[in-house]
């Protein structure tokens, strides 16, 4: 269970998040929509204490994560845009983030190989192109078997079949019961992923429910038509 | 155990860089001619000190704030794992100021070691050199660190201050000194100066050295009153203070704005 209370979030003068409030039950897939700019990303970095909210708390099942690190043991994360140390091999990334979570898991190879990434575990994270970082990242967040799996953008840079294989994986993570969050631009993949659906325009919750209700409300058949029915309802 | 597991990988990336078994072998070279040349005597080491001066600080500084930006990738990579951000900090610096210091260490104690200075010279002064080097690495490395956050999102301003402050504190600083010297020179202006000698820690390290050695004399008057004053018990304790606090200030606010930090 994720409850986000007040959350206000400044960077100077600009305001990214304003008064949040939300909450999100453990177990439930939520897409998280909305055009660029409108804190989306800022969302998932305070979740994850990357950004320090200006006001506001943050609750994972039930405890304030303020100050706190290890509730982030439960939480796998994909960036938007994965960076890494240059000078590390695929291999030593992995037994490095192993070794430092004191962890002897041996879903790494596992994905590896689902991700046909058994090649490259002795390249530099510097020679890996964009996509196969994005793998690297996939791997990382999904590795330790967490609770709550935060994808931000995931499939911006895979191809189509390894698009296809990812979100092959996060489905059977999410038939295990585990805490999706996800964001995206493609609607298609909104929609095969999560039930739920969160739209936010600056830094505001304009819409939280099921993702089937906003169509019906919006008389759309399709999300993507739905959701732009709702920005231009939001523009005007 | 997270901070070890993070420092091995550290070294591990700085070994391979193999910028820092450069930067130690400047001081093997360095402290190889000065003894060639100077004799295993004062003199050789207080070469080596006057290099070690200029420097330390300007390695320690420039190379502190770069580190910081150059493991962007990994303290992003970190933070989103189950790690606190003061392990994250410490680790980092020590990452970086430890073989720092080690470099700087090995480098100038090896020549030492094999020319038979460690017997001929005096091994109070030897030791204080080292000592004194390291504690210059981890205060300037801090400093680095200090205008690395501050200037996270801007490399060129967190560079330019690092430069900048090095060039005033090593190289300015005394020219400034000497101009008021000569301008106030009727005046009674010892107590001024020592206060001014406190405030630069790359002075405080050069007065020490300068004392130890008993060239004090060359500065006079005012040679006379630092040594009065740093001979003094009360003396080395405000000296050891001062640095101490150089030491503690910069890393104390740099914590406190990686704490805060949004990544």
């Amino acid at each position: 269970m994720i409850s986000i209370n007040n959350l206000q979030k400044k960077f100077g003068a600009r305001t990214v998040l304003q008064d949040m409030n939300l909450q999100i039950p453990a177990g439930q897939a939520t897409g998280i929509v909305g055009p660029n700019g409108s804190g989306k990303t800022t969302t998932i970095k305070s979740l994850l204490g990357l950004v320090k909210p200006t006001a506001g708390e943050i609750y994972i099942d039930g405890k304030s994560i303020e100050g706190e690190w290890d509730y982030r043991r439960n939480i796998g994360y994909m960036p938007q845009v994965a960076r890494y140390p240059e000078n590390m091999t695929v291999g030593e990334l992995l037994s490095f983030i192993k070794a430092m979570r004191g962890s002897r898991t041996e879903r790494d190879s596992e994905l590896l190989s689902y991700f046909n990434l058994e090649s490259e575990v002795d390249k530099r994270m510097r020679a890996l192109s964009g996509g196969m970082r994005q793998k690297v990242g996939a791997i990382l967040a999904m590795m330790f078997d967490p609770q709550i799996l935060i994808f931000d953008e995931p499939t911006a840079g895979l191809d189509p079949k390894s698009s296809v294989r990812f979100k092959q994986l996060v489905h059977e993570e999410k038939e295990q019961g585990k805490t999706v969050l996800l964001t995206s631009h493609i609607m298609s993949e909104i929609e095969e992923l999560t039930d739920y659906l969160i739209f936010m325009v600056e830094g505001r919750i304009r819409y939280h429910g099921p993702m089937h209700e906003l169509m019906k409300r919006q008389q759309e058949q399709r999300l993507e038509s739905a959701v732009a029915k709702m920005m231009e309802e939001t523009a005007a | 155990m997270k901070a070890l597991t993070i420092l091995q990988y550290q070294w591990k990336d700085l070994l391979r860089g193999k910028w820092i078994v450069g930067y130690g072998f400047i001081y093997l070279l360095i402290a190889d001619a000065m003894i060639r040349f100077g004799g295993a005597g004062p003199k050789a080491l207080l070469s080596i000190s006057n290099i070690m001066l200029l420097l330390i600080p300007l390695v320690g500084m420039i190379y502190g704030a770069l580190y910081l930006y150059q493991s962007r990738e990994f303290t992003e990579l970190l933070l989103a794992q189950p790690i606190d951000r003061p392990t994250l900090f410490w680790g980092l610096f020590g990452g970086l100021a430890l073989p720092l210091a080690l470099a700087f260490t090995a480098g100038t104690l090896l020549p030492i070691l094999y020319s038979g200075m460690i017997i001929t010279a005096s091994l109070r002064s030897i030791l204080l050199i080292l000592l004194l080097g390291n504690v210059l690495t981890l205060l300037f490395t801090g400093l680095g660190f200090w205008f690395g956050l501050r200037f996270f999102e801007d490399r060129v301003k967190g560079l330019g201050f690092a430069l900048v402050s090095w060039l005033f504190l090593a190289v300015l600083y005394d020219g400034l000194i000497l101009l008021a010297v000569f301008a106030f020179g009727d005046y009674p202006i010892e107590k001024p100066m020592l206060g001014l000698a406190l405030a630069n820690p790359i002075d405080l390290a050069r007065i020490t050295v300068l004392l130890e050695f008993d060239i004090s004399a060359l500065m006079g008057y005012t040679g006379a009153v630092f040594n009065r004053f740093f001979g003094s018990a009360a003396g080395i304790t405000v000296a050891a203070v001062c640095l101490l606090l150089w030491t503690i200030t910069p890393l104390w606010r740099g914590n406190r704005l990686f704490l805060k930090k949004d990544f």
